[in-house]
């Protein structure tokens, strides 16, 4: 645990009522104790924001199509979440017949617990984290990779075809868009020379945004993939599959799914921040409420390109991933390495530099990039079978 | 290593978001693939055409209203001119008129719900621009209501005429949405038309030649989307569609962008339509007098029409009784059907719902 923690006052002060209850030898309980009053709280409050996000998302789509959204339950219907999660408890929960009960079950857990993992390495405000790992970024991509096979697993475990299709395709796709937002990651770790997020947000004299902008769009893309979200929303693709690996879900466990995929957001939008836009850094306002406003900034945009661009279609998503943004990743990444090895210790001056070399060199790469590659092939089996057909 | 596949029988529908009402497709698929497609139609089957039978030739206007339900004017349309072919009566100008406006009204807004649902089904998340589409629909929807009180089953042709000449406010709305519309329209386009993903997406999937359209029966947009300048109204002026000027707008490749861009093409023919009958319209009689229960001669009658998705018409044959013998509806969403299993094999899952959407078919109409 990292010293933050240990100075934090919820931890201090479970920690001492605990061990002055029980005595010296039993500070093992105590730290625990402290330790779990810790993860309560975070876990506790990122949900929150999850589901008051599902408000957000539901009033701002709205707004988009000319709508209202919800607004029935309380004032401009701020407690519609509570009422879909009274909705969503008090509904039957069925497993349907011939579904593998255990790992049925078990799907929804092990899609929310990446989101929860991935908390403990974000830098929520100055001094404000729960673990400083050295190797934060190479976690979060370890980490995240376990949706997959929760996605997997309720699509196996489900007796439906559509289940089926949506699990195949989030795998094909997710394997494919790890490469990808690795790269990027990779960058700003070069970038920064340290894959601890704190390190991270500390070497961001600019933000790396600016700096690394292709990286940032890279990574933008591979996580709208990774999340499933528009344009890459092909697992649940309402149109198409019903909601893909999650029809056969009901009740809570539904609900256990819903709320992943919002909180998911949420962490994505922390990830962003601390990677992209200086974490917890600006002026005036106190660094927790500036990491919420930029948390709140991508979230919007990710509300404003889901509510704007249908969908790719499954081999059109797979050609973006390795024949798009896997060369302009290496592109970036090996830019970014060369400029490190002429500017090691980069501060605002040498950032700048920078900023100036890859808005220069990247941006016309991808432009140019994107009409070399093109996504309008036929499927090679359309020629064949239609006319074999007749 | 080789593993052992085997095709895996999908049944999407009759139940099932993008099918149009309760449409079953059985999809084997291979993969994504498509491998082999049956349409499976009749799980909205009312039984019209008999029904007609043994109702009076007025009382089957409300019939025509729950065929083709997101384009119930042109229904009635094509229903009273085989009526009145069949009794020999002619509407006044004023009717004609405002039978051609009403039509062209439920043109677009049936082409809005077309596309509309072609962009649900390619995945703009919510329905974006389905909302956009049903924004203008509104309007349209507002101002059949003033012609006629009912905003979806219509009934507002007669045989002889229309119910009852526009109110007043009527036309006012009427400037308003024409003055509105193409700006909806170019909107819609930016959206969506210019969109490097729906290309991506459409361009190119699920073509039709204009010989495969042509065999096949295809009628309305989605033969000429395929290149057949094809149009009732042209080849065959009913009403007052010989007085206005209007092009038919075809486009070359016939697949499943072609057959939306060809829809938002003739929405703005629609609104050059309504336009002129703005200007050419003249106070009058909007209904030729003649008896609610009458007894047409003996003989048959079919009048097809260009209704927004195509080819439509009421075959009728009268006996000399006050109902139908027979009345026979030649609906264009079931000849859009024709090609089902051409167009999609061979394609993957994705398109095959995007191809569904473009063909715009309507199941009220399909299955009768």
């Amino acid at each position: 645990m990292g010293e933050t923690l240990a100075g934090n006052v919820i931890y201090r002060n479970v920690y001492q009522f605990v061990q002055d209850l029980l005595g010296e030898e039993w500070s093992w309980v105590a730290y625990a104790a402290a330790g779990m009053a810790i993860i309560l709280l975070v876990t506790n409050a990122v949900m929150a924001i999850g589901t008051v996000y599902t408000w957000f998302e539901r009033r701002l789509l709205g707004r988009f199509q000319g709508r209202l959204g919800p607004n029935r339950a309380g004032p401009f219907g701020v407690l519609q979440p509570i009422a879909d999660a009274i909705k969503l408890i008090t509904k039957e929960d069925i497993i349907a017949v011939g579904a593998d009960r255990i790992v049925f079950t078990l799907a929804p857990v092990v899609m929310l617990a990446p989101t929860l993992l991935v908390l403990a390495v974000i830098p929520f405000g100055a001094g404000s984290w729960v673990a400083d790992l050295n190797v934060a970024v190479l976690y979060i991509a370890a980490v995240s990779g376990i949706s997959t096979i929760a996605v997997m697993m309720a699509g196996y475990a489900s007796p439906n075809s559509f289940s089926l299709f949506g699990s195949m395709r989030a795998v094909a796709m997710l394997v494919s868009y790890e490469v990808p937002l690795v790269m990027a990651l990779l960058g700003v770790t070069v970038l920064a020379q340290s894959m601890s997020l704190v390190d991270v947000v500390e070497a961001q004299a600019l933000p790396f945004l600016l700096v690394t902008p292709l990286g940032a769009l890279i990574f933008l893309a591979a996580v709208s993939a990774e999340l499933n979200r528009a344009p890459f929303d092909v697992t649940e693709a309402e149109s198409e599959l019903v909601s893909g690996y999650m029809t056969e879900y009901s009740g809570m466990k539904y609900g256990v799914f819903m709320l992943a995929e919002f909180t998911n957001t949420v962490v994505a939008g922390a990830i962003f921040a601390a990677l992209f836009l200086q974490g917890w850094k600006w002026p005036v306002l106190p660094s927790h409420v500036w990491f919420l406003l930029k948390v709140a900034g991508f979230v919007f945009v990710a509300v404003w390109v889901r509510a704007t661009l249908p969908r790719y279609r499954l081999d059109q998503i797979l050609a973006v991933a390795w024949k798009y943004l896997f060369p302009l990743s290496l592109l970036n990444v090996l830019l970014l390495a060369a400029e490190v090895i002429v500017w090691p210790e980069p501060g605002a001056a040498e950032l700048g530099i920078m900023s100036a070399i890859n808005w220069a060199v990247t941006i016309p790469a991808a432009v140019l990039w994107s009409k070399v590659v093109s996504l309008r092939t036929a499927p090679p089996m359309a020629a064949a079978l239609s006319t074999e057909g007749r | 290593m080789t593993m052992r596949t085997e095709p895996v029988v999908v049944n999407m529908g009759p139940h099932h978001p993008s099918t149009h009402g309760v449409f079953r497709m059985k999809l084997t698929f291979d993969g994504e693939n498509i491998l082999e497609a049956e349409p499976v139609i009749g799980y909205l089957h009312r039984g019209t055409e008999k029904l007609a039978e043994e109702r009076q030739y007025t009382q089957v206007i409300t019939l025509t209203d729950r065929l083709d339900y997101v384009a119930s004017m042109t229904n009635n349309q094509a229903y009273v001119l085989s009526c009145e072919r069949l009794v020999g009566i002619e509407p006044p100008d004023r009717g004609k008129y405002l039978r051609v406006i009403a039509a062209e009204l439920q043109r677009i807004a049936s082409h809005l719900i077309g596309v509309g649902f072609f962009l649900q089904e390619l995945g703009v998340f919510g329905g974006t621009a389905l909302m956009y589409a049903f924004r203008e629909r509104e309007r349209i929807l507002d101002m059949f209501e003033m012609l006629c009180g009912a905003r979806i089953t219509l009934t507002y042709m007669r045989i002889g005429g229309v119910l009852q000449d526009a109110p007043e406010e009527f036309w006012p709305a009427l400037r308003s949405f024409l003055n509105d519309m193409p700006g909806y329209a170019d909107e819609l386009q930016a959206l969506v038309f210019d969109s490097e993903i729906v290309r991506s997406r459409t361009v190119g999937v699920a073509p039709v030649s204009a010989e495969d359209a042509v065999a096949a029966s295809f009628t309305g947009p989605i033969l000429r989307a395929s290149g057949v300048a094809w149009d009732w109204r042209k080849a065959a002026p009913y009403d007052a569609y010989d007085r206005v000027e209007f092009d038919v707008p075809t486009c070359e490749g016939g697949d499943n962008y072609d057959r939306f861009w060809v829809r938002m093409l003739e929405v703005r023919q629609s609104l050059r339509i309504i336009e002129q009958c703005c200007e050419q319209i003249e106070p009058g009689p909007v209904r030729a007098t003649m008896a609610m229960l009458f007894r047409p001669p003996p003989g048959e009658a079919y009048v097809p029409i260009e209704a927004p998705k195509g080819e439509l018409g009421f075959y009728l044959v009268s006996d000399g009784t006050i109902a139908p013998y027979r009345c026979h509806v030649r609906s264009p969403s079931f000849m859009s059907l024709t090609l089902f299993r051409e167009m999609l094999v061979g394609w993957k899952l994705a398109d095959a719902i995007v191809t569904l959407g473009s063909l715009d078919f309507n199941m009220g109409e399909v299955d009768r």
